[in-house]
């Protein structure tokens, strides 16, 4: 185990992460909002990877096809809340077996559009090569993904904690039926923030297809990660999200280097002694 | 109510048993699949309908005593009885060991734990190949070599003999959630803090609770490897725990016959919609979401009430 080993594992387990915050974030906060275990969520980053692909062979466009990616796929979600979800408001098998049934069909509409074989999103120049820093070489594009993360991540934060709307939000994850008594509109709020977290879900899928590559089956697996990082961190918390995301990253990743046969475990132990200490997570309330 | 009930599940076991010499291999395998995935489902109905807990990675238990049958008949050469003890042992204390973290959690931190453990047994399958050869499963899982005079290799046999080990755990199961115990649960389920202002130890019949349905999942599972003769990652994944719970809801929680029904369903409509098209997902995607739509509580609660 040489140092450049700890160095670059480090610097890759954190790059994951970053592209994790911004699938789990959205996740968080939907659940913070409406309590939904929302299923489909990795469905959004696999379908925002197609899309930018799509979109990225038209118009050769990066950054065109990042942002139509996350738009598509915001539409998609606020269509899936206010037609289906929010029906089942309190219902949480039903919301589970709901969502489930909408990740079945993503999964196979994403196979009869783009078929089965991987593909990756051609990075834009100025983000292929690498970084050299004190003799340390780091690739550019997930330097670019921690950055971008990082900057999405204080908008976030100062969204949430200095804007009137971010103010509401807080109020709906506290307590939804409250925040509806003193005037807000809740059912607008959950909208809105579906539409964020799919939005972000799918930006990640497409930024992420970049290294991740996009093929059938992505979505069920990058799903549980989300999930780790939402019950780690806490349900409804973006600090949490932070933490939770930059943890399980790095986790995978060591994971993954020093213990190959059983690296979800190791994924996934930390997370359960995590919940047998502190069942509401890191950052969460009960 | 509770007589009727009786006979009407052996009703329908003995018709199956008297129409399966008729059919040809294709709908018979179907039915044996069907015979053995109702015990998962009727397993998880213990938690979901009977207890009020939806758990999201009931795969795990399943695909622990599969892998268990899996491991001791190819590396071992062990026989039927040791495989079935041990498969459904190791369910049982692997549901014993996830019960600890799970059941302090209620409502959606449930779901999400389970899930999450779930993913801890799938990941094991998946990556530890030096014990469960990953990806690739373990394939060429002998059928039971019990001192029968039937052949358990030919399809017949073996259909009596997993519809046989169904009957029993569902006249296992029925004396559960009639005993004094089932309707603790059921107390559980309704109001989980006047339980435990009547004195009972909610968290001890959760953890019973939790813990028996493992087991008899891990029962289902050791008949599912002797079915397929196969154990792969697929029988731990998220997908296959979900798809129980859409058994369970389509059948109608909080019944035996429900999940046994709904399993059937699901396992006839997967094969058969599959033969016609390829877009079967979709089609098995769409079924998710009429059934909450429609039938919110399942086939057999759109009867009831």
């Amino acid at each position: 185990m040489t140092p450049e080993f700890w160095i670059v594992q480090t610097f890759n387990g954190l790059s994951y992460g970053a592209l994790l915050f911004l699938l789990a974030s959205g996740l968080s906060l939907i659940f913070g909002v409406m309590r939904i275990v929302n299923l489909a969520h990795g469905s959004y980053f696999l379908l925002g990877g197609y899309v930018g692909l799509s979109v990225v062979w038209r118009t050769k466009s990066f950054p065109l096809a990042l942002l139509a990616a996350a738009t598509a796929i915001a539409l998609v979600g606020m269509a899936m809340e206010r037609l289906f979800l929010r029906r089942l408001s309190g219902q949480t098998l039903g919301q589970v077996l709901m969502t489930v049934g909408f990740a079945l069909i993503f999964q196979d509409l994403a196979l009869l559009i783009w078929g089965g074989d991987p593909y990756s999103l051609p990075v834009p120049l100025p983000l292929q090569g690498v970084v050299t820093v004190g003799g340390f070489r780091f690739p550019r594009y997930r330097v670019f993904i921690m950055v971008l993360a990082a900057v999405i991540g204080a908008a976030l934060w100062l969204a949430l904690d200095r804007t009137r709307i971010g103010a509401m939000i807080r109020a709906a994850v506290d307590d939804a039926e409250m925040a509806q008594g003193v005037g807000i509109r809740v059912p607008t709020v959950s909208l809105g923030v579906f539409a964020l977290g799919a939005f972000l879900a799918a930006l990640g899928g497409g930024i992420g297809s970049g290294f991740l590559g996009v093929y059938p089956g992505l979505d069920f697996e990058i799903l549980p990660y989300a999930f780790v990082v939402v019950i780690v961190g806490g349900l409804g918390s973006l600090p949490g999200a932070m933490v939770g995301s930059l943890l399980v990253g790095l986790l995978d990743n060591f994971g993954k280097a020093l213990f190959p046969e059983l690296a979800y475990f190791t994924l996934f132990a930390p997370m359960a002694l995590i919940l047998a200490l502190r069942p509401t997570g890191l950052f969460g309330r009960a | 109510m509770r007589t009727r009930g009786v006979v009407a599940g052996l009703a329908v076991a003995a018709a199956a048993a008297l129409v399966a010499p008729a059919l040809s291999a294709y709908p018979l395998t179907l039915l044996t699949q069907a015979a053995i995935v109702a015990v998962l489902a009727m397993s998880l109905d213990v938690l979901l309908g009977y207890t009020g807990l939806a758990s999201l990675g009931h795969a795990a238990y399943f695909g622990v005593a599969a892998y268990a049958v899996g491991i001791l008949t190819t590396e071992y050469r062990r026989g039927f009885v040791v495989c079935l003890l041990v498969g459904v042992a190791a369910a049982a204390l692997t549901a014993a060991l996830f019960g600890l973290l799970a059941i302090r959690a209620t409502g959606t931190y449930f779901l999400m734990i389970t899930l999450a453990l779930g993913m801890v047994v799938w990941g094991l399958a998946f990556r530890w190949v030096s014990l469960t050869k990953g990806d690739n499963g373990i394939a060429g899982v002998p059928r039971p070599d019990l001192p029968l005079p039937w052949n358990l290799g030919a399809p017949l046999p073996f259909f009596y003999f997993a519809l046989t080990a169904t009957v029993l755990a569902w006249a296992l199961l029925g004396l559960l959630v009639r005993s004094p115990f089932g309707m603790t649960l059921l107390g559980v389920r309704e109001s989980e803090s006047r339980m435990r202002a009547l004195g009972y130890n909610v968290w001890l019949h959760k953890y019973l609770a939790f813990v028996i349905s493992g087991a008899f999942a891990g029962f289902a599972g050791v008949f599912w490897a002797y079915y397929n003769g196969f154990v792969s990652p697929i029988d731990v994944q998220l997908v296959t725990s979900v798809e129980t719970l859409l058994m369970v809801a389509l059948g109608g929680p909080g019944t035996l016959a429900g999940p046994a029904l709904g399993a059937t369903m699901i396992v006839f409509l997967k094969n058969f919609v599959s033969v016609y098209t390829k877009r079967w997902l979709l089609i098995l995607g769409a079924v998710y979401i009429g059934v909450i739509l429609f039938a919110p509580r399942g086939v057999l609660g759109a009867f009831r009430r």
